[in-house]
């Protein structure tokens, strides 16, 4: 095995450090007892009981939550057939137009994503809430969550498909018995990183939503907008804690893939 | 095949189809349609409206190009495209030289020590993109985390009063955009043969001109992969410039945003959009090339 020459340890200590250690300062004076974020009035966790009576905040979280829930499932859906129409049927008409719809929204500036759909919205007059967000959330994930799936239906040849459909399973059938069980670590993967893309989202939600639905990003932007407090610290900190939580989780998942299939 | 199955896997082509025409398509010719039209202090606030295809030729007749003139006479709209730019470049250019040695140092740290440093380098990423940002304002402001380090060094007498600042605003999507740099160049540095690395020394080539020539020129796809990933969301970034930048970063994701929620122009924003559209085909058409080169590669 080769070793790791002074340099390469310093760039990779360097790069990891800057890449952790605002993350960490931001957790670290979640706990800090002084309202002050300049001065450490030793470790309290004041801040966090603070958070729960936050009423508006908590019912953004809620909100939140429940929306990232709902297009997560909706973009997984979407983006597992996406993904099996691209790598299991071949060429289809439209397949160009298709493929770039699907990875367009990847790399699309979310001002220009989000205006689009707003003014969709406008021009056929619903009302905007809850579902308008839901639906470009979940426009947004389809793309992220076909990326994920089809990278495991490429890891894996379609003879098992093929013989179980020879075998006389219906397509239905042999996705159920056959596929499924083969992606479902990438697709449960996809779920979550559309779920984490949903829940952070502020610029397309801004856009798309109407009075009555704040998401917690949005009330997070007008709280940090008036400046620096430790509650933010705390609410970040809680949902920095809950992601590293899920991306454990998942690479978990996916790390099984190799052992299961591969 | 019966009718039903045909129809099953019809459907798993059919339904996310039918749902990026409608949620993807469909809003990008309304922006289009949107820029053209004029803004008026009706509900919603845009002239004329479409009122069915009888009237299709006047409201067509309508429909001008007035907003992009009025972006091509506007010094403002000039320079927040150039300011774009240029911070994007700029980014770009940071995140190269911080993530190529990165990159560089985890493709060949130990094989079972990479998945590890994967997950690390993805880790930021996951988290919210505005704690990212937050995370920076506390570092950056006035008496903040790099004065009170800095100070108690004793290498600055007072504050830097970066924040607001056009640094601050590059410290900010170097940040955010930086795991977007090292992963396509990670893949890329991961793959290459070390072994013509040995036949270059066996050659008599110093390290450097080894890397010079051969890494820096097999990772070229991974750095241009990379760039346009960090380049593409930099320029339309809004979220950024509005909390680490001060009056004088006028961004172009800035003013779309500014010209709909506080001027409510909603043609002007929309042609705004077309523009920057316009403005990232470039990197676009060079981010659908390096992904095509790494397809064409065993």
């Amino acid at each position: 095995m080769r070793r790791l020459g002074p340099g390469l340890i310093l760039a990779l200590v360097a790069g990891f450090a800057f890449l952790y250690l605002p993350i960490l300062a931001l957790v670290a004076y979640s706990f800090n007892a002084s309202r002050l974020v300049t001065v450490w009035g030793g470790f309290s966790t004041h801040w966090y009981g603070a958070l729960l009576s936050n009423q508006p905040l908590l019912d953004a979280a809620w909100l939140s939550i429940r929306l990232a829930f709902v297009s997560a499932t909706l973009a997984t859906a979407l983006g597992t057939m996406a993904a099996l129409a691209l790598a299991r049927h071949g060429r289809f008409r439209g397949r160009m137009l298709f493929s770039g719809m699907v990875l367009a929204p990847l790399v699309m500036p979310e001002v220009i994503t989000g205006l689009s759909l707003l003014l969709l919205f406008v021009a056929v007059d619903v009302e905007r809430g809850f579902w308008t967000v839901t639906i470009a959330h979940a426009t947004f994930g389809l793309g992220f969550a076909c990326i994920v799936v089809q990278a495991r239906l490429a890891g894996f040849d379609s003879s098992l498909e093929e013989a179980a459909r020879d075998l006389g399973a219906t397509p239905l059938v042999t996705f159920a018995t056959v596929t499924l069980p083969l992606i479902w670590p990438a697709v449960a993967a996809a779920w979550m990183l559309a779920f984490t893309l949903s829940l952070d989202d502020l610029v397309i939600a801004s856009f798309t939503t109407g009075p009555g639905a704040t998401t917690l990003p949005m009330r997070l932007y007008s709280a940090i907008r008036l400046g620096v407090s430790p509650e933010i610290n705390a609410a970040c900190t809680l949902m920095i804690g809950a992601v590293a939580l899920a991306v454990i989780a998942a690479s978990l998942l996916l790390k099984r893939r190799q052992a299961v299939g591969g | 095949m019966s009718g039903r199955s045909h129809a099953a896997s019809r459907l798993v082509v059919a339904a996310p189809y039918l749902w990026l025409l409608l949620f993807f398509l469909a809003p990008f010719a309304i922006v289009l349609r949107m820029a053209l039209s004029d803004a008026d202090t009706a509900l919603p606030p845009y002239a004329p409206h479409f009122e069915g295809f009888a009237t299709l030729r006047e409201f067509l007749g309508k429909l001008d190009l007035e907003n992009f003139r009025l972006l091509a006479d506007d010094a403002l709209y000039w320079d927040s495209y150039l300011q774009s730019l240029r911070l994007a470049g700029l980014t770009t250019l940071i995140a190269l030289a911080i993530g190529y040695p990165l990159a560089y140092a985890m493709a060949a740290a130990p094989r079972h020590w990479r998945p590890v440093l994967l997950v690390l380098v993805v880790l930021p990423f996951w988290t919210s993109f505005l704690i990212r940002v937050y995370a920076w304002i506390g570092i950056l402001r006035p008496d903040g985390l790099l004065d009170i380090v800095l100070g108690g060094l004793g290498l600055t007498d007072e504050p830097l009063r970066l924040l607001n600042t056009e640094a601050a605003v590059l410290i900010g999507m170097v940040y955010s955009y930086l795991p977007f740099m090292v992963l396509p160049l990670y893949a890329m540095l991961e793959k290459l043969d070390r072994s013509l690395l040995e036949a270059a020394a066996d050659l008599g080539a110093t390290p450097v001109t080894a890397f010079l020539t051969v890494t820096l020129p097999l990772s070229l796809p991974g750095i241009l992969a990379g760039a346009a990933l960090v380049f593409i969301p930099s320029v339309g970034e809004f979220v950024i410039p509005d909390l680490l930048g001060g009056p004088d970063t006028v961004m172009i994701g800035k003013v779309l945003w500014n010209e709909f929620f506080s001027n409510r122009d909603w043609p002007l924003a929309s042609a705004v959009a077309i523009v920057l559209l316009v403005v990232l085909v470039l990197p676009l058409a060079l981010l659908q090339r390096a992904r095509q080169g790494r397809e064409a590669q065993p």
